[in-house]
């Protein structure tokens, strides 16, 4: 099998869904002839035309909302946004349209579409172009929220999200790009959505993460296995709806919770799953849920922004302290 | 000074201009020869009644409103020639974007009364309508179905399909940036979709004239690469003929279009508002003079299309037809209240499985 980034994995899924299905459309800035500022549209505009690989103009809003347009006309459109700093002006369709088309008509009309755009911080990008802000998203009900951390699960999830009937936001883990590589079979097969991923198993401390922060989860738990703690790591990828057991059954094994994520403390989603296992997983805490996250800042510039990422260290200290408390 | 004639040796590379379009006089007397639809006096009747139904149904309504059995309503008084007009010019296949005020192009397309009840009576079925499947809603956030219309388009396009997006707004839409997005999309693919802003002068309390320093709406059109025309939106044979050379410009490849259809909100915003705030008593009584519903009755009177019998005849037939819709809306008994999870998804995720059932009272399965 070969070896792919995540962002060809990506482009793979584009043009396999393109392939197999003449009413996937892709949209967005500088997608066609240039393939996208990361080059995860590349090639497709050659293949499938430039009226199914189109570069809009530059107008973020414009772009959710002709995703919501085409698709309630039963085109299954995958919109890009280049950078997540520059999703805000489509939370308007996300909220009112979007996600709640299908509602809001009660089934008459849907809203098959998904909006990708690379996120987080880490490869020195200009101000704006390193939040995390999948919260805000999780938050929204009628949508999906999927991150992918591997090539493969890029490939699959993306299928998958472009499958779906209902609106996905796929979010991309920009440091991830080109840093993460694996096998990936172009076979067409999608992975599930809503579903998480035991990345590793073990029976001392679980580590839930998601998108690029897997990759330093991944190395704690390495680090941890030195100290004979046995991680469970798991990579959540679909935020909303996530997969609840997953997490509540890994819990109840080690005992112990370790939430690992970019994005800021308050308000994050590691508080939506400490309050999960608060709920329904106190019985089996062997210690206090730990979230390790971005701090409460504004992700800072590049000089800085290593500072602001949970690193390996403070995943592996957290860990640590966890399974020491009694 | 120097520096002027100078200016002036400068080639002028565009000029722009925008027409304006009217059939009948407030009087009901034609100002120019009728478009050929206006022979077909079956046709005109239709969208006489089409106009008086819309009237009578908004002021039971507001009845049902103020006596506490039904939802914030928005009526269409003094601009119902616009709706009407518009919609009548569509086909069937054609795909209706409306704003919360176009029950008439609703009513026009085969909703049902009592359907428009239920949805601003609170209850999401009401969008499930008896109109053409893939028409969309009403648009409550203002504006922001104009990208809508926009993907409709693109979508027709792409299938080489020959149906119209037609997307209604108000005055104050022109002045989001949904629009102009839309509009600016539109015009670089030309796309089939027409775009219609009412412009009935106030957007609650605003007046046009601190909405926009632009002499009109139409020439927003023309920065976005279409042609836009404004219409006496009290003349609903002038909106009707607009309407059809703009959705058959449209349908034949020739790109969008842009009606700015001037008229005026002779009622409140909605039942919610109080104009009376902001504007004078006098202001919207001059603005009676030259309401829709007394233009298009003088001409077909004028016409020998229509009678004092015809009318009361009318009357007594919307009486009844109101009445049944409002009976069928008030006897339809809420959702139940876990049904709301029912179109929340395709299929509802394992996760909300307990929350609905949590709902509906049942144990967890």
């Amino acid at each position: 099998m070969p070896e792919v980034t995540l962002v060809e994995a990506i482009n793979l899924a584009l043009g396999r869904a393109m392939e197999d299905d003449p009413d996937v459309v892709v949209l967005g800035e500088d997608v066609g002839l240039n393939g996208g500022v990361f080059r995860a549209t590349v090639g497709l505009q050659e293949r499938f035309g430039s009226e199914r690989v189109l570069d809009t103009p530059l107008a973020e809003l414009l772009i959710s909302g002709l995703c919501v347009g085409m698709a309630a006309q039963g085109l299954k459109p995958v919109g890009e946004i280049q950078f997540m700093g520059f999703l805000y002006p489509c939370l308007d369709q996300l909220v009112n349209h979007a996600s709640r088309m299908r509602n809001r008509t009660q089934g008459r009309l849907t809203c098959p579409m998904v909006l990708r755009t690379p996120h987080g911080a880490g490869i020195r990008a200009p101000e704006h172009h390193s939040e995390s802000t999948e919260a805000m998203l999780a938050h929204i009900p009628g949508l999906r929220v999927v991150m992918p951390s591997s090539p493969d699960r890029a490939y699959g999830l993306l299928l998958a999200a472009i499958r779906d009937p209902d609106p996905v936001v796929f979010l991309e883990p920009t440091r991830l790009y080109r840093a993460a590589k694996g096998e990936v079979e172009d076979n067409g097969e999608a992975l599930p959505l809503d579903l998480a991923f035991v990345l590793r198993e073990g029976r001392d401390v679980t580590l839930i993460s998601w998108g690029a922060m897997v990759k330093e989860t991944m190395a704690a738990a390495e680090a941890l296995s030195a100290e004979r703690i046995a991680a469970e790591v798991i990579d959540l990828a679909t935020l909303k709806p996530y997969d609840e057991n997953t997490v509540l059954g890994s819990v109840a094994k080690t005992g112990r919770c370790v939430i690992v994520h970019e994005a800021a403390h308050t308000g994050g989603f590691g508080a939506e799953i400490a309050a999960l296992v608060a709920e329904r997983g106190l019985s089996s805490l062997l210690a206090p849920v730990i979230r390790v996250t971005g701090y409460d800042t504004i992700v800072p510039m590049a000089r800085l922004e290593q500072h602001y990422m949970p690193s390996v260290e403070r995943i592996v200290t957290a860990a640590r302290k966890a399974c020491q408390y009694n | 000074m120097a520096s002027k004639r100078a200016n002036e040796e400068l080639p002028v590379i565009a000029r722009f201009e925008v027409r304006r379009r009217n059939c009948l006089a407030p009087d009901g007397s034609a100002v120019r020869p009728l478009p050929a639809f206006a022979a077909d006096a079956k046709l005109l009747v239709e969208l006489y009644r089409s106009m008086v139904l819309l009237r009578l149904f908004d002021r039971k309504a507001v009845a049902l409103q103020r006596t506490g059995r039904l939802g914030t309503y928005a009526v269409s008084l003094g601009q119902e020639a616009v709706s009407v007009g518009v919609a009548s010019a569509m086909r069937e296949e054609d795909v209706l974007l409306p704003s919360y005020r176009d029950n008439g192009a609703l009513l026009w397309r085969g909703v049902r009364l009592e359907e428009i009840l239920l949805f601003w009576g609170g209850d999401e079925r009401g969008n499930q309508f008896s109109g053409p499947v893939h028409d969309f809603p009403f648009c409550v956030p203002v504006g922001s179905q104009a990208p809508h219309a926009a993907g409709v388009a693109y979508a027709l396009k792409l299938r080489k399909e020959p149906r119209v997006a037609v997307c209604l707004f108000g005055d104050g839409a022109t002045s989001k940036g949904d629009v102009y997005e839309a509009m600016n999309f539109a015009g670089a693919h030309k796309l089939p979709v027409v775009f219609v802003a009412t412009n009935n002068q106030w957007a609650i309390s605003v007046p046009l004239r601190l909405q926009t320093g632009s002499e009109t709406l139409a020439q927003k059109a023309i920065a976005a690469g279409f042609s836009g025309e404004q219409v006496d939106g009290n003349d609903v044979v002038a909106m009707r003929a607009a309407a059809e050379e703009a959705i058959a410009a449209a349908r034949n490849g020739t790109g969008p279009r842009f009606i700015e259809a001037v008229t005026y909100r002779l009622g409140d915003h909605t039942t919610s508002d109080d104009a009376l705030r902001y504007r004078s008593p006098e202001e919207v009584q001059a603005h009676w003079k030259e309401e829709p519903l007394a233009r298009f009755r003088s001409y077909l009177v004028g016409q020998k299309m229509w009678t004092k019998a015809d009318e009361e005849r009318l009357a007594a037939e919307c009486h009844e037809r109101i009445e049944a819709a409002v009976e069928c809306y008030l006897s339809t008994p809420p959702r139940r209240p876990e049904t709301m999870f029912d179109n929340l998804y395709a299929d509802l995720p394992e996760t909300y499985v307990a929350q609905r059932h949590e709902l509906a009272g049942e144990d967890d399965a």
